[in-house]
């Protein structure tokens, strides 16, 4: 296989309801991902697109299609992947594969989503089609209340009282928002206490307002080269030297390891063996904290904390700027938001630019040489990314 | 291969209050909902059998942000039951009001109800036949 690097980004603004079209979201942040990788859109060879509700929010199914053809990348093969909020980080381990393995030299690949255009109770439903339509829609579960039953779990399991928890949680969405108040694209610009969390309306128990990510609209893309092409086009490629993906089943399916994802753990190892380092290695991680809870839960997964002691990373500022791995310098989901078909190269934009030393002063980590995408579609698709500094 | 117990069957059976799950000829351990593969161990070598519906309670979730169309339900509440047989079942807690769950209900023991929630399906599931009209919902109640 061949070296794979990152040449170029884009990212929109991630915001409430949008007044762009999802092919002009998408396109806006791959032209800018083109401009800053010094090709033109004829260079492109094919487009890999994570979308997910296009059809219910725009009534556009087939956007590759047209997101291709409108960025004057004239009949390249283009393929969308729907892994609900996974689906770009998909796209882009697809990507990846292509370009290692030789078929291509230059490609594109990211994600767009405009869920907020949707409101609340259409988005809720659609969103929870990425539920067991057949075996636990039909009970009204939704996913905060998929991760609403985890964190329950999580207090059984780990004999961590729900008082305790909530507040780990809290500190959770604080953290995000510190950062989150800082980057440009951030769809919530403010920062908010434990306080706020705690008093915010429940949203399915024992979740409430502050503890779940917004709706939002926005897209992320980037350009993907071989290494050969790549020296040519910049002189600070980011590399992905490691690429992880696994499925787990509906909830009820889980039940040997919930609220564990093990999906996860089978992902991240795929992903850290194949770039040959550990979670001790990780110097920046953007992790899948769709929910407060799930920053915990995946954290542990991600072997940054023992199981049940995930919590304690954001109690002791260990996953802090300056922590032992810094978490979510971008916001997250929680306050940067979560277009869910772009969330993936979302998080891997924000680590291009965190080693490119190119983020706002107050969420820089300094000397980033190894980054970790984490994202979570659904009940169980996960991809994991090991981002590594090429200069 | 067909499968031993299709959603139609199971959902036509669960809404008349009969809870029907899958049983491994190889390992002799017990699927629900049904797949066609065993969730134990993999193989196709199961039968359809009853299960008694009955278990405890191992996580929940009051609901108070409803979907579209499903305004009327909230505050609705949703427990993960793990059946006597083995499996995780979702369902709803109905003989309590959803106001005043707390973390106590873990560990609870319950079962299915008399009376079988049903939801009909919406305009997005208008092309599932095999609902045959309505999705039953395992409805719990205190043992």
């Amino acid at each position: 296989m061949r070296k794979v690097a990152i040449c170029g980004v884009g990212h929109t603004p991630f915001t409430f309801a949008a007044e762009k079209s999802s092919v002009e979201l998408f396109n806006e942040a791959a032209m800018d991902a083109i401009v800053e990788s010094g090709i033109t859109n004829k260079d492109i060879q094919a487009i890999y697109v994570g979308n997910v509700l296009g059809d219910f929010s725009e009534g556009q199914a087939m956007i590759q299609s047209y997101i291709a053809d409108d960025l004057g990348a004239t009949n390249v093969a283009a393929t969308r992947f729907e892994g609900a909020c996974a689906s770009a980080s998909l796209a882009i381990r697809d990507a990846f594969m292509w370009v290692a393995s030789g078929f291509y030299d230059i490609v594109i690949a990211g994600g767009v989503e405009t869920s907020a255009k949707m409101g609340t109770p259409l988005a809720t439903r659609t969103f929870a089609m990425a539920h067991d339509a057949h075996y636990e829609y039909p009970m009204g579960l939704t996913f905060p209340g998929f991760f609403a039953m985890l964190a329950h779990l999580y207090t059984q399991k780990y004999g961590v009282p729900l008082d305790k928890l909530k507040e780990q949680m809290a500190m959770v969405s604080v953290q995000s928002h510190k950062y989150g108040v800082h980057n440009k694209y951030a769809q919530f610009q403010k920062e908010i206490t434990v306080n706020d969390v705690l008093k915010g309306f429940m949203v399915c128990s024992p979740l409430q307002l502050y503890d779940c990510c917004p709706f939002s609209d926005g897209a992320a893309a980037m350009v993907l080269a071989s290494e050969d092409v790549a020296k040519k086009l910049t002189d600070r490629p980011v590399y992905i030297t490691g690429v992880g993906q696994a499925s787990s089943g509906k909830l009820s399916a889980q039940k040997d390891y919930a609220p564990r994802i093990r999906a996860r753990e089978v992902s991240v190892k795929q992903a850290y063996d194949m770039a040959g380092i550990g979670p001790d290695d990780i110097d920046v991680c953007e992790l899948h904290d769709c929910f407060s809870i799930a920053s915990i839960i995946a954290a542990e997964s991600l072997g940054f904390a023992e199981f049940g002691k995930g919590g304690e990373l954001w109690e002791t500022g260990q996953c802090d700027k300056g922590g032992k791995v810094a978490i979510n310098m971008s916001g997250g989901l929680k306050s940067k938001g979560h277009p869910i078909g772009a969330t993936g190269a979302s998080q891997t934009v924000d680590i291009v630019h965190q080693m490119r030393g190119e983020v706002e002063p107050e969420r820089q980590v300094e000397d980033v040489k190894y980054g970790l995408t984490d994202t979570l579609g659904g009940d169980g698709v996960l991809c994991n990314m090991v981002l590594q500094r090429g200069w | 291969m067909e499968y031993k117990l299709t959603f139609k069957d199971y959902n036509k059976a669960l809404k008349k209050g009969k809870l029907m799950g899958l049983k491994c000829n190889d390992c002799g351990k017990y699927t629900c909902p049904p797949k066609i593969a065993c969730q134990e161990c993999g193989s196709t070598n199961m039968e359809a059998v009853q299960l008694d519906g009955a278990g405890k309670v191992v996580t929940f979730t009051v609901s108070y942000v409803p979907a579209e169309g499903r305004d009327a339900e909230v505050p609705y509440t949703v427990v993960m039951v793990e059946l006597d047989e083995g499996p995780w079942l979702m369902g709803n807690l109905t003989d309590t009001d959803p106001n005043k769950v707390n973390v106590d209900l873990m560990g609870k023991r319950v079962q299915l109800g008399s009376r079988m929630k049903t939801i009909p399906g919406d305009h997005y599931t208008e092309g599932d036949k095999e609902a045959e009209g309505s999705f039953a919902r395992p409805t719990f109640v205190f043992a």
